[in-house]
């Protein structure tokens, strides 16, 4: 016991010593000042707290459900909420409780699948375009604004509607919307670096463009990327919850959010129906949205 | 030497050419890459080879790319969409005929952001810090967070099936439909223009649910940047020699403040009223409000390529118009980008 304490202090020791002997210790204490100031931060904390249980949550969903996916009580539908059905029933007699639970790990698995699309696709098209610039940056910041100037759900819309309803559909017409703002910001950050002096070293040293972007530029890119894709995770959420409520994305017998709430759409006497899947959504995206606030402050002095 | 604004909106306008042209090329290219084939449902899958190949040459789906895309181009600035197939009708007919209603929702909604959102962002940035600028805050990022058409499902159960406050889903009730003639469109005008005033006050109970939810999206995204706007003039060192001149605190903010800041909102009222037809595509399914918005899905939910495309190019035509006029407006009336 008092040996893990003195390890946890001497931890501590080494992350806030003020001469560092490595670059991965000054790495490490960077991250850990970023820490402290974030955990000073209520709200912030509040966001991450609820992400963690959600989580959590996703993980262990089929433990926590205290019943089945598809577990159907024909006597029991739309049961209003108490104790064997917390949150009720469904048309069709099943656990809402148990429903929202799996169906976090639904919500979970559209937002990172949009992130691991959409995050390659903007870097890759930002720091080219700053990197090379001329005509190959003026056609790319182009195309970016022509999809910046469209809202996310309808552009959302029309590639579903081509590619059909469905949530892989749903994942790749999200992730398509997704990747504007982050290749903007990939450039900015970019031109920042390109005329850095260590970019001028590596390319004396005969290393190729693409060898610049993909091992020197897009990795000094990346924070800034984590978070506004924290950031822009709440919308995300959204437009996934609103495809699948259009009954575009998820499709019924999954258990995913905005999906059930177009059941709830269908009994509006049944207020249970409506009201925990639109709470689930809700506390994801506000979560998303506090701690990606509070991450920016930290990450980003300049901002207010 | 051409006028200062004439320059300013030819470069606007021709940079707004560019992207209506890739809008276009997107929207072309969304058409094309739809997985079922276009002439398939026209001709149906019973029909023999030379019918398809003959409905293939009309369709001019023979011709290179780039001849199927200028062809493209020059249908969709006549305004022809081609026909809807689940209406039956044509395209353009049919978006005429729906765009007022949600015109009349869009402003409704826009009313009640400005009218709500402005007066909390200024009390918000005047008492930075206290109270109200912690409501203001939280009012804001639930707003934010909101899936808007959850807070529509939930307004219908609250106010409409529980407590019966508010008219349901739709414009009228159904008895009141077909009662007023079609002037401009808008039911709240045309009812007033014809008198009928139990009309008025069933459109007004039906209007008021959907479009203050939509307005509280806006609302939160006015308040926030009013705050911030706000806070930037009140920091600025006329305004304390304003006060040290002895204006009172009010008259600073109102006459001096304020007025500085009308600019940024007027910019920020365009951009937030283009972001309210995207709100507008799942409140109007949720409310079976009969504007683009539920023409839209129902385009969709019928896999009609022509209606939804149109609705698309419409939309992204409407946003791109009003980020110019915002633009425009901001170069032109504030004085410090002369």
């Amino acid at each position: 016991m008092s040996q893990a304490a003195s390890s946890a202090a001497g931890l501590r020791a080494w992350l806030t010593a003020e001469a560092t002997q490595s670059a991965r210790q000054a790495r490490l204490q960077r991250l850990y000042f970023s820490w402290l100031r974030l955990r000073g931060n209520p709200l912030a904390m509040l966001g991450c707290v609820i992400l963690c249980l959600l989580v959590v949550v996703a993980i262990f969903a089929p433990l926590i459900a205290p019943y089945g996916l598809d577990d159907q009580n024909l006597a029991a539908r739309l049961s209003p909420p108490g104790g064997a059905h917390w949150f009720g029933t469904d048309d069709l007699g099943r656990d809402i409780f148990s429903r929202i639970v799996l169906g976090s790990r639904i919500t979970l698995m559209i937002a990172c699948l949009v992130a691991v699309i959409a995050a390659p696709i903007g870097l890759l098209v930002g720091t080219t375009s700053g990197y090379c610039g001329g005509w190959v940056d003026i056609v790319l910041m182009r195309v970016n604004d022509i999809f910046l100037s469209f809202p996310g759900l309808i552009l959302a819309l029309g590639f579903v509607a081509a590619l059909g309803p469905g949530i892989r559909n749903a994942v790749i017409a999200i992730a398509l919307t997704a990747w504007p703002p982050i290749a903007r910001l990939a450039r900015a950050e970019t031109l920042t670096i390109r005329s850095s002096d260590y970019v001028a070293a590596t390319r004396l040293q005969g290393a190729s463009g693409l060898r610049v972007i993909l091992r020197h530029i897009m990795p000094m890119c990346i924070p800034s990327v984590i978070v506004r894709i924290t950031l822009n995770m709440a919308g995300i959420i959204l437009t996934a919850a609103g495809l699948g409520f259009l009954g575009l994305g998820a499709q019924p017998p999954m258990p995913e959010w905005g999906a059930m709430l177009s059941v709830g759409r269908q009994n509006l006497s049944a207020w249970w129906l409506s009201a925990a899947p639109g709470l689930a959504i809700l506390m994801t995206s506000l979560a998303f949205n506090l701690f990606g606030d509070g991450l920016r402050d930290v990450l980003d002095p300049r901002a207010e | 030497m051409l006028p200062r604004w004439l320059k300013v909106t030819a470069r606007l306008l021709g940079s707004m050419l560019v992207t209506l042209l890739g809008l276009l090329a997107l929207t072309f290219f969304i058409g094309r890459m739809l997985p079922v084939d276009p002439v398939v449902s026209i001709i149906g899958e019973q029909a023999d080879q030379s019918t398809y190949n003959m409905v293939y040459h009309q369709l001019g789906l023979d011709k290179p790319l780039p001849v199927q895309f200028f062809v493209y181009v020059r249908a969709m600035l006549t305004g022809d969409f081609g026909n809807a197939l689940f209406t039956g009708h044509r395209v353009a007919d049919d978006l005429s005929r729906v765009f007022p209603a949600t015109i009349e929702l869009a402003t409704f909604a826009i009313a009640i952001g400005v009218g709500a959102g402005v007066p909390l962002g200024m009390l918000a940035a005047v008492f930075r810090g206290s109270a109200i600028d912690h409501v203001a805050r939280i009012i804001g990022l639930l707003g934010y967070s909101s899936p808007t058409f959850w807070l529509g499902l939930m307004g219908l159960i609250i106010f409409y099936a529980m407590l019966g406050l508010v008219g349901g889903p739709g414009q009228l009730d159904v008895s009141y439909i077909d009662i007023v003639q079609p002037h401009t469109g808008f039911i709240l005008v045309d009812s007033l223009l014809e008198g009928e005033t139990d009309v008025f006050w069933n459109a007004l109970s039906h209007i008021i649910l959907p479009a203050s939810i939509l307005g509280y999206g806006s609302m939160a995204y006015i308040s926030r940047m009013t705050r911030s706007f706000m806070l930037e003039q009140l920091s600025q060192e006329y305004v304390t020699a304003a006060r040290v001149k002895g204006l009172s605190r009010w008259k600073v903010i109102w006459r001096h403040a304020f007025r500085n800041i009308l600019v940024q909102l007027v910019t920020i009222v365009a951009l937030a009223y283009a972001f309210l037809l995207e709100g507008a595509v799942l409140t109007e399914t949720v409310f079976a409000w009969p504007g683009f918005g539920h023409y839209l899905t129902s385009g969709l939910l019928a896999g009609d390529m022509n209606a939804v495309l149109a609705c698309v190019l419409i939309i992204g035509t409407i946003f791109i118009a009003l980020n110019l006029l915002a633009d425009v407006l901001y170069r032109l009336l504030d004085p410090r980008t002369r």
